[in-house]
């Protein structure tokens, strides 16, 4: 049975999640640790398996059910999985970075006390994410889209003495209910137009509904343009896109290794996953798509403007995070998916490899996040300076790292699309690769060139990261390196097989992308190496430029310091309101309401009755026989009579 | 003379009973007269099931007399056992004083 691996690689995860969750205590750590990142190496070798036979060799997509789910009248939902070129590639992404990440947490956690809960954290996290990748409905995907959430909020609460990180996990799951929502009208508009909550269903009937319309809050919309703006909507949450990014920033209150895992390479790209998924929908949609394109876009310079001035590290690369999350975006959204994808499983790899290598620095510097008290730490981190230096190449997109080849072919699908918007996309997405290329090797100069600015005592016991969290960012390196040019087939349309569907009649923006002008193909490359000699010149070269610079650009500075105010706004507009009405009910509705007649109210009219009735209990044996035989006298009166 | 009937049978055994309740109502000092007079009520209900045996021709009622009989044997016993611990535990038997199951 073909699909019995495929069902092993989702399901071992969860076994051993299970298993550490349960019974860790007892295990120990040691085998804890060893059982779950064990279990996720086996889920990873067979997910290569897998990519071979799906991907390299050609083989058919796999459907199978596991059991059915839910029967309800016509909705049936099994729990199954759907396998083809894109769910393998998610398969590898997802099993290789996840493993990566279980084996450097052996080493990053090794002071923690309560490992076999964090390991049973994550590989809970694998399954889930898993368990969305291979979903052959929107159902299971949602399960494991709400999994993953739950994961991502107990992973960034891990440390839950921390005050900000409780904050930051609430935080998190609130702000991804708000765009699930989105997600859940989806399934019931999926539902009510298809009949079914299959892909395959909705993928077979979505031509023929393409005309239709349907009531949507009073108004008459067209089905599938609802549908898609919907499925944005929801996936505008998970992979933090404006206007609900602000989660992302504050997840970095979790550990390292789970930003890298969960808040980087996989479960933020989620939402990007679903557009991919859903693009014989979207194909048939105009403003949708228009939505996307611009929705992605704005993430992706407005997250890069932010990325310039932050000082906490993995700050930095979070907003690098969302504004790369932007651009598999509008690459969705210029109808791209393939681009989106190549730039989603290059991005998981260098990424991850980013978040570990600002983890081995901050574990080396006792837990310091801030760049300013960092600096000249090369010579203590070769090996870890080293793989940053690949990341950043990598993020910054120059060859033969794999952001060049991801990057390019989204932003010459965008140019080639021939449309006006297409243009405006070209040129957004060229200023944010500047930006990209400049914030990322700020970092790096900021961290390790220059002098050290933190106390001496840190800077004296700074250590190389031990073999345990290095070969496992070196394995990733390997991928950030090679992902770009294993993935070029990605390029092709036919490559993907049908499980991505592009109109490439009407959307000619990715089949042209190779003969774009040689100006556009470059344009990109020069302004990340522009950007990377600016981040020279200004933290290595002279110094002071920086300063300079940030008193000159007062306003800018601040508006991008402050993150744009995002949160500063919404604390204004929706937290304050929704806190002082809570307030009202909790005080007014609650205590004086519906305490004072409920529960408190009945308590004390009980207990006046109580006193009111109590001295006809005399305690005298012979009160109570004389009421017994009065009883018996007037019912044997009343039944004769 | 009349001869003796079923009524006359149930005359004797609510009179018995009447005397036994009324024994519990207006005995205020001691345990084992209620316990006496429990035991009158039930002699009296055991008249009733011998006389409608007797009356009715069948045998059933007698042999259950038998078992309200011993029943009310046991019964006894448990109860003089009860007062003997309440003397013991509180001095006395007077039921003036067993008050303390109020509310």
């Amino acid at each position: 049975m073909p699909s019995g691996m495929y069902f092993t690689i989702v399901l071992l995860p969860l076994l051993v999640a299970t298993i550490v969750g349960l019974f860790g205590n007892r295990l120990g750590d040691k085998a804890s640790m060893w059982i779950t990142s064990g279990g996720v190496l086996v889920s990873m070798l067979l997910s290569l398996v897998g990519f071979m036979e799906i991907a390299v060799y050609g083989k058919p997509a796999i459907e199978a059910t596991l059991y059915e789910w839910i029967a309800s009248g016509a909705l049936s939902v099994s729990f199954g999985i759907y396998i083809d070129k894109l769910t393998v590639l998610m398969l590898v992404l997802v099993t290789v970075v996840s493993s990566m990440v279980h084996v450097y947490s052996i080493g990053y956690m090794a002071d923690d006390p309560s490992k076999p809960r964090f390991f049973s954290y994550l590989s809970l996290f694998t399954f889930m994410m898993l368990a969305l990748v291979t979903a052959p409905n929107l159902v299971q995907l949602f399960l494991g889209w709400e999994g993953v959430g739950l994961a991502s909020y107990l992973l960034i609460g891990f440390w839950h003495h921390k005050e900000s990180a409780n904050a930051a996990s609430i935080k998190a799951f609130l702000v991804n209910r708000v765009a699930d929502i989105g997600l859940i009208l989806a399934m019931l508009v999926a539902f009510a137009v298809f009949g079914s909550v299959a892909f395959g269903d909705i993928f077979a009937s979505a031509q023929s509904v393409a005309g239709q319309s349907m009531n949507f809050l009073g108004m008459n919309v067209p089905v599938l343009e609802l549908f898609a703006l919907l499925l944005l909507f929801g996936a505008m949450g998970k992979s933090a896109q404006i206007g609900l990014h602000t989660w992302l920033p504050d997840a970095m209150e979790g550990p390292t290794p789970v930003s890298a895992l969960i808040h980087a390479a996989t479960m933020v790209t989620a939402g990007v996953f679903l557009l991919a998924r859903m693009s014989p929908v979207f194909e048939l949609t105009e403003i949708a798509l228009m939505v996307v394109a611009w929705v992605g876009a704005l993430t992706a310079i407005f997250a890069a403007i932010i990325g310039l001035t932050q000082t906490d590290i993995k700050r930095v690369i979070a907003y690098s995070t969302c504004s790369q999350l932007g651009y598999m975006f509008f690459a969705c959204g210029v109808s791209a998916y393939s681009a989106a994808m190549f730039h989603l499983f290059a991005h998981g790899f260098f990424k991850a490899l980013l978040f570990l290598s600002a983890g081995s620095v901050i574990h080396a510097l006792h837990h310091e996040q801030n760049l300013f008290k960092m600096g000249g730490v090369r010579h203590l981190l070769p090996i870890t300076y080293g793989l940053m230096w690949i990341g950043s190449l990598a993020l910054a997109g120059i060859p033969p790292f794999a952001g060049f080849f991801s990057k390019d072919f989204i932003l010459e699908s965008a140019f080639m699309s021939g449309t006006q918007t297409g243009y405006s996309l070209y040129i957004i997405g060229t200023i944010a690769a500047f930006l990209t290329a400049f914030y990322s090797f700020r970092v790096l100069f900021l961290a390790f060139h220059g002098t050290f600015n933190g106390d001496k005592e840190t800077f004296d016991n700074a250590h190389e990261s031990p073999f345990i969290m290095t070969v496992p960012m070196m394995v990733l390196a390997v991928g950030a390196i090679a992902a770009g040019m294993l993935g070029l087939p990605m390029m092709d349309t036919a490559w993907w097989n049908g499980s991505i569907v592009i109109f490439e009649n009407i959307h000619v923006g990715v089949v042209e992308a190779h003969n774009s002008p040689l100006l556009i193909k470059l344009l990109p490359l020069i302004v990340a190496i522009a950007g990377i000699s600016l981040a020279w010149l200004m933290y290595i070269k002279r110094r002071g430029l920086a300063d300079k610079m940030t008193k000159a650009l007062d306003i800018l500075y601040s508006l991008s310091f402050n993150k744009f105010y995002f949160d500063e706004i919404y604390e204004a507009i929706i937290v304050a309101p929704i806190r002082s009405f809570s307030k009202f009910l909790w005080q007014k509705g609650d205590v004086e309401i519906i305490d004072r007649f409920g529960p408190d109210g009945v308590a004390e009219l009980t207990r006046r009755i109580s006193v009111t009735i109590r001295p006809l209990q005399t305690g005298y044996v012979y009160h109570y026989a004389f009421v017994i035989i009065l009883g018996m006298l007037a019912l044997i009166t009343w039944l004769m009579v | 003379m009349q001869d003796v009937g079923l009524t006359h049978f149930l005359i004797l055994a609510a009179t018995l009973f009447s005397i036994g309740v009324v024994g519990i109502f207006i005995n205020r000092k001691n345990i084992i007269l209620v316990l006496m007079c429990i035991e009158l009520m039930l002699l009296s209900v055991n008249i009733n099931f011998v006389a409608f045996s007797t009356f009715a021709g069948d045998i059933a009622g007698q042999i259950f007399s038998f078992f309200i009989l011993t029943v009310a044997a046991a019964e006894v016993s448990i109860g003089l056992a009860i007062v003997t611990v309440l003397f013991r535990n509180r001095g006395s038997i007077e039921i003036e004083q067993s008050n303390l199951m109020k509310g």
